[in-house]
Order: structure tokens, then sequence, then C-alpha cells
């Protein structure tokens, strides 16, 4: 078996590839905000909701988190049409990662919230600190150092999820390394520089939000 | 030539020189306690002897030959004659008690296993824990737990054991059963290495007692000459605090 | 919800239909049970590798440490494709599943082994110097206490990937592997309702991965309380 690596034809491509991995990027981001927005509403709900919203909650992330997000986007994309909603690819895509990662950061927000105990409050009140005061220097700062690793590896896989985003013809990165396999056939060289190029746009992830931690919230977060 | 013999020996953490030219001798069926303040390094001998720590400096001689930490054969063949309880039993929490005491002697030293279940028994008897056989390490009280890590030892049938402050970590109404283990087997011609802060029981039981500071053994004597009749200022002084402690 | 979804729902569960929908629900969870196994016998050696404090050892700890973060790091989707098309430009005639079959095991492989790595990591040192001082290779350390006492922390957590798992292998579908998700592919193409088949297609997924989760949560609990037995 021979085989000789031939990068010659692929590297040109490299800033076409990398204006795809900005819109991967984009796309993780943007989910991972929707996301967030959804988990802190639903991690409310569970603690705080009454009977009903939590089980609501509940449901909701018994469901998204015992499907695939591939098949999840599917629905979107291919059967909503069906009943009038239609939309792009991107829009769909989004869509999907958004409701996913909602169930995800919905259980990570609400293990956090979880963990602020009573006595901390009392602490703080004791100190003479106002609500807001509590809420920025206790309660916050707590919440974040317990789920920003989890959050972290959240964000991480995210960034790996968005390469479905090619499924569905989104030109991200995915969707150009396929693009550009169609042309020149170089998939070994592409695959491996497509794969290089997820390590180092997760790590670069990884170790700003470990800083963030750090510096806003004092948080610990292993970054290999 | 003594059984142990150490000369001139030398360990160190990094910068921090923890021995510093120990010289100590063990003859066979010998009882020798290790006394001295935390930190002295009476923990720190007993790895480089057992070659979990690499020394420096200086010799170990043990039968006759001497161990080169460095040959894996050579530390093979002086473990094979020694056993060890530490501080803290280390016993193997996958195992039954049984299984903690056979492992070694029937899966390593490849002895007849009948046998070795049988004197695994008759042990395990004699520290008075028969009935707990079958039993996990973490089922037991870390007294119970402690006859067992000695019983494991003697299994081994080793020529030499040594023992690292094994009733620190025990409640004061365990220390008894665990140190009477101890006195009775100090009949049987083993040779021991005992490092404790048990002042009694060291009295009673060493042949001779080593008082270690900084690294080195600063007297080494009878007991009734490191108790009562110390010859150095240091080792009057650790006896003098020690005992008005009330030990 | 129109009336001809619910006409067309009988259709889409005739004798030959359920046994498609049945073989692919099969290869579903084949993909992922293939790919912990032997993640779980790979990644062992892989993490053991990266303990090791032996000289000898060092290429095999940085390889082993390599190829457990970049594969970690790297979407399934382009690791699918890489040994999909890297198969056919290499001259390898390998069928779809068998493709995707060897891409799930070095994924799992190395999520696995970070599991394991984990589990290792919890083990006393004093446990492994009582083996070394009696005499223990460093073989029989590991058969004897570190496998034994590092097995049911890691199960758990395991048993957890593998469930996470079954729903990534979603992907397997973009090679042509007849799983949950091409079935439903397969099942649209052939004019029912798209509504109707990925509805049915989440309904399996979740009737696979629900219960299983479950379990995986008891399991948590009951090998966290009793370590032996
Ligand atoms: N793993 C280690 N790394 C660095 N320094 C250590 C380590 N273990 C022990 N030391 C240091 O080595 C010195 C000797 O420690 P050692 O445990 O041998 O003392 P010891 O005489 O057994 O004390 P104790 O009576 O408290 O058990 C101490 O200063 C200790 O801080
Ligand atoms: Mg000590």
């Amino acid at each position: 078996m021979h085989y000789t690596l031939h990068f010659g034809q692929v590297t040109p491509e490299i800033p076409y590839l990398l204006w795809g991995a900005l819109i991967s990027l984009e796309l993780s981001v943007m989910a991972f905000a929707g996301g967030m927005v959804i988990g802190m509403v639903g991690a409310i709900m569970r603690l705080r909701g009454g009977r009903w919203l939590s089980r609501l909650a509940r449901w909701y992330v018994t469901f998204f988190t015992n499907t695939p997000q591939l098949v999840q986007i599917y629905f979107i994309f291919f059967a909503l049409p069906e009943v009038g909603i239609l939309l792009d690819p991107f829009p769909a895509v989004l869509l999907g990662m958004t409701l996913n990662a909602g169930g995800y950061l919905t259980e990570i927000l609400r293990a956090g919230l979880a963990s602020v105990h009573q006595q901390e409050l009392d602490a703080a009140e004791t100190l003479g600190m106002s609500h807001l005061q509590t809420l920025r220097y206790v309660i916050l700062p707590h919440i974040f150092k317990v789920v920003m690793p989890a959050m972290t590896n959240q964000y991480i896989l995210m960034t790996l999820g968005t390469s479905m985003a090619a499924i569905f013809g989104v030109e991200e990165l995915t969707g150009r390394a396929f693009n550009i396999n169609s042309t020149t056939f170089r998939s070994i060289e592409i695959f491996l520089l497509t794969g290089g190029i997820y390590v180092l746009v997760t790590l670069a992830a990884t170790s700003l939000l470990a800083l963030v931690g750090r510096y806003a919230f004092r948080a610990r977060v292993r970054i290999l | 030539m003594s059984f142990l013999d150490i000369h001139d020996l030398g360990a160190r953490y990094g910068s921090l020189r923890v021995l510093d030219g120990i010289d100590l001798s063990v003859e066979q069926g010998e009882v020798v306690s290790l006394i001295g303040p935390s930190g002295s390094g009476k923990s720190t001998l007993l790895k480089v002897i057992t070659g979990l720590m690499k020394p420096d400096r200086g010799r170990v001689t043990l039968a006759g030959a001497a161990v080169d930490y460095s040959n894996r054969k050579s530390l093979k063949a002086a473990r094979d004659r020694l056993a060890i309880v530490f501080q803290q039993y280390n016993l193997f929490g996958n195992m039954t008690v049984l299984r903690n005491v056979t492992v070694a002697p029937t899966t390593i030293k490849k002895r007849n296993r009948r046998q070795v279940e049988e004197k695994a028994r008759e042990l395990l008897d004699r520290v008075g824990l028969g009935d707990k056989l079958h039993v996990y390490p973490d089922q037991l009280s870390g007294g119970q737990q402690q006859r067992v890590a000695i019983a494991r030892a003697l299994c081994l049938e080793p020529e030499i054991l040594l023992l690292d402050e094994v009733t620190s970590a025990l409640d004061p109404e365990r220390v008894s059963e665990v140190l009477d283990t101890i006195r009775l087997l100090a009949k049987d011609n083993i040779a021991m290495l005992i490092v404790s802060h048990e002042m009694s029981f060291v009295r009673d039981v060493s042949h001779r007692i080593a008082f270690m500071a900084d690294g080195r053994v600063q007297e080494i004597g009878s007991p009734e000459q490191i108790f009562d009749n110390p010859q150095t200022d240091r080792t009057r002084d650790f006896v003098g605090r020690i005992s008005r402690v009330g030990h | 919800m129109s009336p001809d979804f619910l006409s067309d729902l009988p259709k889409l569960f005739t004798f030959y239909n359920i046994l498609l929908w049945g073989e692919a629900a099969l290869t579903t969870l084949l993909l992922s049970a293939v790919g912990c196994i032997i993640g779980m016998i790979v990644g062992f050696v892989l993490a053991i590798a990266r303990q090791s404090r032996r000289r000898a050892l060092i290429p095999a700890r940085i390889l082993s440490g390599l190829f457990v973060e970049i594969v970690r790091r790297v979407p399934f989707l382009i690791t699918l494709m890489l040994f999909f098309f890297g198969a056919q430009v290499l001259g390898f005639d390998l069928a779809p599943l068998t493709i995707a079959l060897i891409a799930t095991s070095v994924i799992s492989t190395a999520f696995v082994s970070e599991i394991i790595r984990g589990g290792l990591e919890t083990l006393k040192p004093a446990q492994l110097e009582a083996a070394a001082v009696m005499n223990f290779t460093p073989l029989q350390t590991l058969r004897l206490v570190s496998i034994p006492q590092a097995l049911p922390i890691v199960i758990p957590p395991i048993f957890g990937y593998f469930v996470l798992f079954i729903k990534d292998t979603a992907l397997a579908s973009q090679v042509g592997v007849l799983e949950l998700t091409q079935a439903g592919k397969i099942m649209t193409t052939k004019g029912h309702s798209a509504f109707l088949v990925y509805a049915v297609v989440l309904a399996l997924y979740f009737i696979v991965s629900y219960p299983l989760a479950r379990l995986g949560g008891y399991l948590e609990n009951r090998l966290v309380l009793s370590r032996h037995s």
C-alpha cells in the first residue's frame, strides 16, 4: 500500500476553509447564546416553576437529550415545510442546534443553581450586601465556578456539532471541505487539514474560556 | 555482618535533604525501634530500604548481599526477604481479607495454594480475625485492617519486618490490640525495624532503640540507655519532652 | 396534523417496513456498542500507556496522549469522511457499515480512554506501592489491583457515554449505513410524509435511548454504593 500525501493542491484552499471556520464559529456562538437563554429559563422553571412548568422543562430536556441533534435538524428542515414552515439551511441548523443546546444547558445550569446554598446567601446578608451585590459577588461567581467546566465542554461539543450544517448545504468549514473534496479528490489531505483546523479552533476556544473563567470568576478549567 | 546493614545512607526530596548519612544495623531476630521527632526522616528511611525511593548515596546490605536499587533483579531479591506494614494499612480494596493475605504468596511467590491458605487462616486467627476471612477491608475497623496488614506481611514469611507507625492512625482503644499482636510476634524469631511514637511499647519490645534527628541516627543503644541514661543532649531533650507529654 | 399524515401512518408500518425499522434500530445500537467495547479494550491500553512513568514508554505515552486529544477535537463527520474517502483513495473495498464501525471505534476509543484515565487516577498511589513492595510486576499490579479497582469506577461513565454515543451514530447515515436515520431517509424517498417519518425516527431513538439512559443513572448510583459483589 503506497500513498503519498500531497498537500500541494490543498494548501491554496486554506483561506477558503478558514473563512468557512468563521461561519462555523458564528453558528456555534449564536446557537450557544440561544441555548443559554433557553437553559436559564429552563433551569429556573425546573427549580422554581411549580409542578407543571417544572415538568414541562424536564420533558423538554428528556426529549432533546434522548434524540440525535441530526434528526432534530432533519425534522426542522424536511418535515416542517409540510406544515408550512420553510427555513433556509442556516436558520434551520441554527434553530436545531439552539433547541438542542437548550436541553443540555438547562441541566448544566440547574445543577449550578441548585448548588447555591442558603448559608452563603445568609452570609452575604450579614455582610450587609444588597441583593444586586449578592448576585454580582456571591451568586454568579459561585454558579460559574460550578458550571464553567461543563459549559466549556458543551461549547466544544457544539463547535464540533456545527459540522452537521454541511449536510444541509451550509458552506461552513465542513461544507467547504466537501466542496474541495468533490473538485480535487485529495480526500485524505482535505479531511486531515480540516480536522486540524477544528483541533486548533477548539483549542483556542478552550483556552479563551479558561482565561475568562480564571479572571472573571476565578474558576479553574482544564485546557487539555 | 548484621542481617540488615545500612551505611552512610542519604536521600532527598528535590533539594530537601531528608536522610544525611544513616548508619544502622539489625541482627537476625533482633527488634530495633526508630524514634525521633516528626519529619526526621523515619518513614523516608523505610521507603528507601524497601525501594520505594532511591537513595543518593550510601549502601544497604541485606542478608549479606548489597542491594542495588537501580537493578530490578537485586531489588526483587531484597523485597523477597522483607515485608512492610504502612501507617495507612494499604490493604487492597478489591480483595477479601483472606485474598489480601494470600495473593502475594500464591500469585507472586508461587507457593502451594493450600498451604498458604492454611497459614493465612492460622495467622488471621492469631490476630483475632478468624471470622472475617471473606469480608472486604472497608467493612473493617481501622484496628482490624491494621491487624490484617500485619497478617499479610507475615504470610510472606519475611526475614525482616518493617513497621511504620502502625498505630498512629488508630483510636486509642485500638492501639493496644495491634501492639499486642506485634508483641506476640516479637517473641518469634523474626527481625523487626519498628517506627513508633508509643514509647512504653518501644521500650518494652525493643532490643535496641535508635534515636533519629536531622536525617541521622544520633544515638543507638539499649532501651535503658536511651530512656534512662541518654548519652547525647538531643536524645535527652527528646525523651524528656516525650515523657512529660505523658506517653 | 392534517389527515393525510394519519392515513400514511399504517403504510409506514407494513410488515417489511417494520423489519426495516427493526434492523435499523439494531444497527444503531450495534454501532454504539461495538464502538464502546473496542473503545474499552484499546482505551484501557492507551490510558495505561498515558499513565506509565517508564522511560521506554515515553513515545507510547506521547502518541496516545496526542491521539486522544486530537480525536476528541475533530467532528465525528470529518473522521467518518476521512475513513470513507480514505478507503476509496487507498483502494480498500469496504462496506459502509465496516467503515462506520471503524470510525466509531476510533472515536469512542479516544473518549473511553479518557474516562478510564480518570478512573485510574483515582486509585491511591499507596495501593500501588503496597503491590510494588510485594514484588508484583507492573502487569500483575494492573491485573490484580488497578483494573479491578478502576472497573467499578469507570463502568457507569462508560455506559453513559455509550448512551450518548447512540445519538452520534446518526451520522453514519451520511456514508449510507442503514441505521435509524438512514431508514428515515429511505422512507421519505419512498414518498412517505417527511413529517411523519422523522417523527417516527425521533420516537424510535427515544425508545432506544431513554430506558438505557435511566439504566445508566441507576448503575451510577448502585455501583458507587457497593463496590464489590
Ligand atoms: N512526598 C514528599 N515530597 C516532599 N517532601 C516530603 C515527602 N514526604 C516527606 N517529605 C519531607 O521529608 C521529611 C521527612 O519526612 P518523613 O515522612 O520521612 O518523616 P517522619 O520522620 O516519618 O515523620 P513522622 O513522624 O511525622 O511520620 C519531612 O520534612 C517531610 O516534609
Ligand atoms: Mg512517618
